[in-house]
């Protein structure tokens, strides 16, 4: 009797030890797993869905990489050799989920072939073809949004009157996705500033004028869509126009109550401050 | 050459399987591209890793019919041809823990006993169990994260990084901590490999009348509990979690091991 006794308790004491290991371990596990996916500022290859269900969705099998690095347009015209492709695997020491696909615009940026070969070859629908059809049902590569383009006019050498355009002339949808705007100078009061300015209606994000910039740090570089991007919300409509309107229905109320107000007369507040020095 | 006639064997494959996802990349080759979470044979045949394709789906994604598909035919291969086979022909890792394994007997450590046996060997069931809860907790593939078998597959194609050092501490680990410590006791995809493959026809067969008893299998057996048939019965290793590595096979001088076609209509007349 004593020993069905010992080995029931042995039997309770190795199982809440399973147990508790486990738990463990998933506590860790879980820890660690959700600080190795924040990398927010990392741009994706084309037609990747939002951010967060592609760090679920990708399965780091890497074909993506491999058609980009084995593109037909990749080969060297001098040496007849490929270059380097434009989709690197994230890995150790990168500080980005290990396996996923990324590209950064001032190594090798997006050159946006109208064939798209890294995204037909996702097997897990991480990167979504479909997103990228144009109405005919054709791959359109610039219906992609891999990020948006942004300028810091501070160190962006045309704001200071010099000119240069070389973002602009490296633009594949230029005259859509970057114009140049002209405005007067006023300190010469003879020259124009010639300003780039980015369209996110159309830029795709593939980084050209980020490589192309000529300053010692780029002063036109592409952000991630949901970094570079504002929201204006629903309270804030554009009245002149129809469809715009009508999204002020999606707007909820919120109404707030500050301490001050519970207090009871609002008048008396100025009162009640106490000793004003 | 007849004792090491399955170790080269495995090696060949080995290597053959990362030089050709390597020229994929690198050459633009079609014969195999991808990696182990997802490939293509052929350019059209696709294959996937069922583990991963379990843990992904955990985390509430739907994956695209080709991972699916992939991931059944994987499955119906170990399940019906090759066992555990995964683990000792194709895995990258199993070149680096038979190495640390056979520097462990070379510098006797075993027997100095420096061994921590603080692990069991279903500790890797739990680990695969909670791999899947993981990924469904936290969103992504929670062993993906980690899984030094992937990063080391990786690392040969598109270049290691700071990878390198998991596959260091693995070796480390089984070199002065457990033996066979990671693919015996911790991999959950070894975990997975040893359940999907339990079924598989193809099996080591022992022949227990030849058999002198003189334990070199059980010595160089990098799983030397499914062996428990040596010298007493004349049965098959029917345990999944015998990678079909064929060492055993190798290292007997005997000839009282040798690979077999198991047949279930045999075994039902008994």
């Amino acid at each position: 009797m004593a020993n069905s006794n010992n080995n029931r308790r042995k039997f309770m004491a190795t199982t809440l030890q399973s147990v508790g290991l486990t738990a463990l371990g998933g506590l860790l596990w879980s820890g660690y797993s959700d600080e190795v996916k924040a990398s927010p500022l990392i741009l994706r290859p084309p037609g990747a869905i939002k951010e967060e269900d592609f760090l679920s969705a990708c399965i780091k099998c890497g074909l993506c990489a491999e058609a980009c690095q084995n593109r037909d347009t990749n080969i060297d015209r001098l040496t007849g050799k490929a270059k380097q492709g434009t989709l690197k695997m994230a890995k150790g020491g990168d500080h980005k989920l290990i396996g996923t696909p990324f590209f950064t615009p001032t190594e090798v940026p997006c050159y946006m072939c109208e064939d798209i070969p890294c995204v037909p070859v996702c097997p897990s629908e991480a990167l979504d073809m479909k997103s990228l059809l144009d109405k005919k049902g054709a791959l359109d590569i610039n219906k992609a949004r891999m990020g948006l383009a942004v300028v810091h006019k501070e160190s962006c050498i045309a704001y200071w009157g010099i000119q240069c355009d070389a973002c602009y002339r490296a633009c594949p949808l230029l005259g859509e996705a970057l114009t140049i705007e002209m405005q007067r100078n006023g300190r010469t009061g003879k020259h124009s500033f010639m300003l780039p300015i980015v369209h996110d209606s159309a830029c795709t994000g593939c980084g050209l004028c980020e490589k192309a910039c000529v300053t010692e740090k780029p002063a036109i570089f592409v952000l991630p869509n949901n970094v570079a991007k504002g929201k204006a919300g629903d309270h804030y409509i554009k009245g002149w126009d129809k469809k715009d309107d009508k999204r002020v229905e999606n707007a909820k109320a919120e109404e707030t109550t500050t301490e001050l107000s519970k207090k009871g007369d609002a008048g008396d507040y100025l009162n009640d401050i106490g000793d004003l020095y | 050459m007849k004792n090491i006639k399955y170790l080269l064997l495995r090696r060949v494959t080995q290597i053959t399987i990362l030089v050709l996802y390597f020229g994929a990349n690198a050459y633009g080759w079609k014969m195999l591209s991808g990696t182990f979470g997802s490939s293509l044979l052929f350019g059209f045949i696709p294959l996937a890793d069922p583990y991963t394709t379990i843990q992904v789906l955990a985390t509430g994604f739907i994956l695209g019919a080709d991972v699916l598909l992939g991931a059944l035919i994987i499955t119906l291969f170990y399940m019906i041809v090759g066992g555990r086979a995964f683990c000792s022909w194709v895995c990258p890792i199993n070149m680096v823990t038979d190495l640390a394994n056979w520097l462990r007997r070379k510098l006797k450590l075993d027997k100095e006993e420096v061994n921590y046996r603080f692990l069991k060997r279903n500790t890797r069931y739990w680990i695969m169990v909670l791999g899947i809860i993981v990924s469904a907790i936290v969103g992504i593939a929670a062993f993906e994260v980690l899984s030094p078998i992937t990063i080391m597959q990786r690392g040969i194609i598109f270049g290691f990084g700071a990878g390198i050092s998991v596959i260091f501490a693995i070796f480390l680990f089984d070199i002065f901590g457990v033996r066979n410590g990671w693919c015996g006791h911790l991999c959950p995809l070894g975990a997975a490999y040893s359940l999907i493959g339990k079924t598989s026809l193809i099996r080591v067969n022992h022949d227990h009348e030849a058999c002198t008893n003189c334990m070199k299998c059980k010595v160089v057996c990098p799983e030397n509990h499914v062996l428990h048939m040596i010298n007493k019965k004349s049965i098959m290793v029917l345990d999944g979690e015998c990678s079909n590595c064929g060492r055993c096979i190798d290292v007997c001088d005997d000839d009282a091991l040798e690979f077999g076609i198991r047949s279930y209509i045999k075994k039902s007349k008994k």
